[in-house]
């Protein structure tokens, strides 16, 4: 299963929530304003880190750069862009784009 | 048959999503596809029995839940945690439900063909 999270872990509770109830195994992709959460020295950091462990974790590159993180990403979490998000939808039984 | 899940996560009149759920559960259901509603995070106050809406001009759409039944939608979940932490319980919600901690309501979600997120 790919969980997406399209919300800063600042602004919303979807990565907490998502974090509660996602399984060993499932991926995690992180968009749009969500990608703040791949980033070092963030106060998530630790959690985002403790799921590296547990999840696949990817970011989209795109949003990213946009936003000026790229140089921040956390190590654990991989980069991917526009193709790969659709691999990474492909490859998976169910998607679940939190709200 | 598809498997489709409906996670609601908004309490429900300071914005349009838990009604614009509902709707689209109801035409889900039409079409006889096995329906699962989950109740998260704030969308746990979209069950809260007692509900009156004259005061604020929005109609009160919590007694929908209760005709679900009626359209064969009878999965509803809850997510124990939300609850606890909004000093809710089974017992102030409207409508029979199945409280899940967080690893079922994880595997249940695997488990669905589509879900839509509110």
């Amino acid at each position: 299963m790919l969980h997406i999270i399209n919300k800063s872990p600042f602004d919303a509770s979807s990565l907490d929530t998502c974090l509660r109830m996602a399984q060993p195994g499932h991926a995690l992709l992180l968009i749009e304003d969500g990608i703040y959460a791949a980033a070092k020295g963030s106060a998530v950091e630790s959690r985002v880190a403790e799921a590296c462990t547990k999840f696949s974790v990817f970011a989209l590159q795109p949003d990213m750069d946009a936003r000026g993180m790229t140089g921040k990403l956390m190590d654990g979490i991989t980069l991917t862009d526009y193709a790969g998000f659709v691999d990474l939808v492909e490859q998976h039984n169910t998607s679940h784009s939190w709200l | 048959m598809k498997k489709f899940m409906f996670v609601n996560r908004k309490a429900p009149y300071g914005t349009i999503y838990a009604l614009e759920s509902l709707e689209v559960v109801l035409i889900t259901a039409t079409f006889d596809q096995d329906v699962s509603l989950v109740f998260i995070d704030d969308g746990v106050y979209e069950l809260v029995k007692g509900q009156q809406t004259k005061g604020i001009g929005i109609k009160n759409f919590s007694p929908s839940y209760r005709a679900l039944e009626g359209y064969d939608v009878e999965k509803l979940y809850v997510d124990r945690a939300s609850l606890d932490q909004r000093g809710l319980a089974e017992s102030d919600l409207l409508v029979p439900v199945e409280v899940l901690d967080a690893q079922q309501m994880g595997e249940l979600m695997a488990q669905q063909d589509v879900i839509l997120s509110f």
